[in-house]
């Protein structure tokens, strides 16, 4: 059934997006001390990711989301008024 | 609605131009001598005011007004209300002291409190809106089934609430009695005041566009001074850009003050006292009676020779106030020793992570991941947050509004970072090696009421790096005085302070109110019952549970500040799990979510009791404290709960019999999997 692919697609995005938010929010922070040898805007690149970097990479995960959901939503037909 | 739209914002346009404009005037009256007391009122009466006029406009006696805001919040307006009701007092004034105070560890809390709204975006508040109801027990309910589910979830909401709302009627206390000079439980009372007029008349509509307005003035006043600052250091007005530069800066400083000998020396006076206290509690009581004895020995002694009547009076009184018995000794010398221990530490770069060796450096990165992990967590389900996310037109603007609010609250936390680095940079050119008698003024003005505090251990005269400790709320209060701003933006600072913490407060009284007089009154206990009275049970809720928070705050409830941090465990463990399962997993039963829900928030209540209480006094229990497990403090619960609830979740669910037609049908509707007959 169609709607059955909306969700499933739906769901790939989901947890592809939510990969990529566990692999900056864990892992890059987890090697932060190493991190700190390179350096990004005068920032210790470790110091700058937790401070700025994740911040404004978590606020293009949820615009990417929100964009391919409404395209979703058209492909699909579905209209939540 | 377009035309309403526009007519929104330029309402809150004028509003802020109106603010600016008032601030203004503040600061040219404070030019021709209006003393700064009248000032801190002038700010006081006039946002409260505003909140009062945007409560009574938004006054109503619809049920879906009064929970939902009738659910015509637009995206842009409901990210700002929830920016303002996400970032707490603790937010406001406590963050920026953290930071400056531990460097690199403190963002944790920069990550973990943003990084949660990718989870709320992606996992919860499309499916929330689509489900569309009051509050999350009611989501919960819905999908699983039954009533124990809802009084579960209550008591969750309630336990982490409360202790939230309770800590920010405080914060209000603390910030009235300092700028204002009013009595601390007379500030305590005026805060309660002011949320009750956003929330009494109009529940979550008033609260919503109170909200709006508090989130303007709050981050105006953050920014503020930290750009001022920023100018004054750097000649760029953008702190978050520039502070890299003036970072290199601190840690040229760093590596210039951390080993000058005098750092050196006054470390190893500390240590040595630290020695000190170990030994004398080793010794108790042997000890204590020992120093006693050795005082009444010099007192003797004085007496005999004709020493100075004052010098007997100050020794008569140190003996006075010695520790009355060993336990009262071990507590003191304990806190005083790990004080000194503080002192002793080398300090830690700025900016370094994890900067402890093998095992240690291992337990700092479990912690901070661990803490991180807590807080997105606890994020993405404080039920007062899930909640705003009912109050939009449909789905697509609930998503767009996650947008809206993790941007206005990026505002703030991208700032955060940048405050701590000015102000370290400020105290380490105007206090660092300045001799003790040249310090400026509002180090002595904040010593008097204990959150700035100096020792010349070394007696050399000159204040060491070591020498000085700073309470984490000073930081932000303070920064006005520290760069010699008017007291116009301390007022500033202040009124931003009030206004974070009002709307908090009035998220979570919503919340609290919403849980037991729409899940336990109505759903459970009077279905029947008509909405006009359902609305008189609400208000009445709401002034009872006002009032009770305000009582507790008034009491000065020393462990207030760190039980806020368990909350985002509590929270994370009892509703994340159930909420996300229930939505993602078809197989997820009744019994599984209701076990999992109790076993998750058991283990993390059962973990921050172990770590932090040795016993219960009036149960006569005691000898409970056990070792962490895997070093994880007793902030970071959460990791065990959310672990446990997920796994009993799962196991339970495999266990029990998969759910009826009912569930498909809830979630073919949720998930759209379907189209809806009804719709």
């Amino acid at each position: 059934m169609a709607h059955d692919l909306y969700w499933r697609k739906t769901r790939r995005l989901t947890f592809g997006l939510l990969v990529i938010w566990v692999f900056i929010t864990f892992v890059l922070t987890w090697y932060a001390k190493e991190l700190n040898a390179f350096s990004l805007f005068g920032f210790p690149l470790g110091f700058y990711m937790a401070a700025q970097g994740s911040l404004v990479i978590y606020l293009a995960i949820i615009w990417y989301y929100n964009r391919r959901m409404r395209q979703l939503e058209a492909e699909f037909g579905i209209d939540d008024e | 609605m377009p035309g309403s739209l526009t007519r929104l914002q330029r309402y809150y346009l004028l509003y802020t131009g109106g603010f600016i404009l008032f601030v203004a005037a503040l600061a040219l009256l404070e030019d021709h001598g209006m003393p700064p007391r009248w000032i801190g009122y002038s700010f006081l009466i006039f946002t409260i005011s505003m909140y009062a006029v945007i409560g009574i406009m938004s006054r109503t006696s619809d049920v879906s007004e009064f929970y939902v805001a009738g659910r015509r919040v637009p995206a842009f307006f409901n990210g700002m209300a929830t920016g303002a009701d996400w970032m707490s007092a603790a937010s406001f004034i406590g963050l920026a002291g953290t930071l400056y105070l531990s460097g690199y560890q403190g963002l944790a809390f920069v990550l973990g409190w943003t990084g949660g709204f990718v989870l709320v975006a992606l996992l919860l508040a499309p499916y929330l809106r689509r489900f569309g109801e009051y509050t999350i027990p009611d989501f919960l309910s819905a999908r699983y089934g039954g009533n124990a589910i809802r009084l579960v979830a209550v008591g969750a909401a309630i336990l982490a609430s409360f202790v939230y709302v309770v800590a920010q009627i405080y914060g209000v206390g603390v910030i009235t009695s300092r700028f204002v000079s009013l009595q601390f439980e007379i500030g305590v009372f005026v805060g309660l005041a002011g949320i009750l007029v956003c929330s009494f008349l109009g529940g979550m509509r008033a609260v919503t566009w109170t909200q709006v307005a508090q989130y303007v003035i709050l981050i105006i006043a953050y920014i503020t001074p930290v750009a001022i600052l920023s100018w004054s250091v750097t000649g760029n007005p953008v702190p978050q850009v520039v502070y890299g530069q003036v970072l290199q800066r601190v840690q040229e400083m760093e590596d210039k003050l951390f080993d000058s000998p005098a750092e050196v020396d006054a470390r190893r006076l500390y240590r040595e006292r630290a020695d000190e206290y170990a030994q004398k509690i080793m010794q108790l009581p042997n000890s204590l009676s020992l120093e006693r004895e050795q005082l009444t020995a010099r007192i003797n002694e004085l007496k005999a020779s004709d020493a100075q009547m004052k010098d007997i009076v100050a020794l008569e009184r140190q003996r006075r106030e010695l520790p009355h018995d060993p336990d009262q000794a071990r507590l003191r010398w304990e806190a005083a020793m790990f004080a000194a221990a503080e002192r002793a530490a080398p300090p830690i770069h700025h900016a370094a992570a994890f900067p402890g060796e093998d095992e240690e450096g291992w337990a700092q990165r479990i912690n901070f991941l661990a803490l991180v992990f807590c807080l997105t967590v606890g994020t993405a389900a404080l039920p007062h947050v899930l909640m705003r996310y009912y109050t939009t037109p449909n789905v697509r603007e609930a998503r767009e509004s996650v947008f809206w609010s993790l941007l206005f609250i990026l505002l703030l936390y991208i700032t955060a970072p940048a405050y701590a680095v000015f102000v370290k940079y400020e105290v380490f050119t105007h206090l660092v090696d300045i001799p003790i008698a040249k310090l400026p003024g509002w180090v002595a003005a904040w010593s008097k009421i204990g959150l700035v505090s100096i020792e010349d251990i070394n007696r050399d005269g000159i204040l060491q790096l070591a020498e000085l400790s700073l309470n984490p709320d000073v930081i932000v209060l303070a920064t006005p005085e520290i760069a010699g701003m008017p007291y116009v933006v301390s007022g500033l600072v202040a009124a931003g302070g009030l206004a974070a913490a009002l709307s908090t407060a009035d998220g979570l009284l919503l919340t609290i109110t919403s849980a037991l007089s729409h899940d336990v009154y109505y759903r459970i206990f009077r279905p029947q019952s008509s909405t006009q009275f359902r609305l008189v049970i609400s208000k009445s809720m709401l002034l009872v549970v006002a009032v009770l928070a305000a009582t507790v705050a008034a009491q000065k409830p020393g462990t207030i500040l760190s039980m806020v941090a368990w909350a985002f465990s509590i929270a994370g463990s009892a509703f994340f799990p159930a909420l996300v399962l229930g939505i993602f997993w078809r197989r997820a039963t009744r019994p599984g979510a209701l076990a999992g829900m109790v076993v998750g928030l058991a283990v993390a209540i059962y973990y921050i009791f172990r770590i932090e209480f040795d016993g219960i006094a009036w149960l006569g229990v005691s000898g409970l404290r056990m070792e962490p497990w895997f070093q994880v403090q007793s902030t970071s619960a959460g990791v065990f709960g959310v672990a446990t609830g997920f796994v009993t979740i799962i196991l339970v669910s495999l266990f029990t019999k998969a759910p009826e037609k009912e569930v498909e049908a809830f979630l073919d509707a949720l998930r759209r999997t379907r189209r809806r007959e009804d719709a």
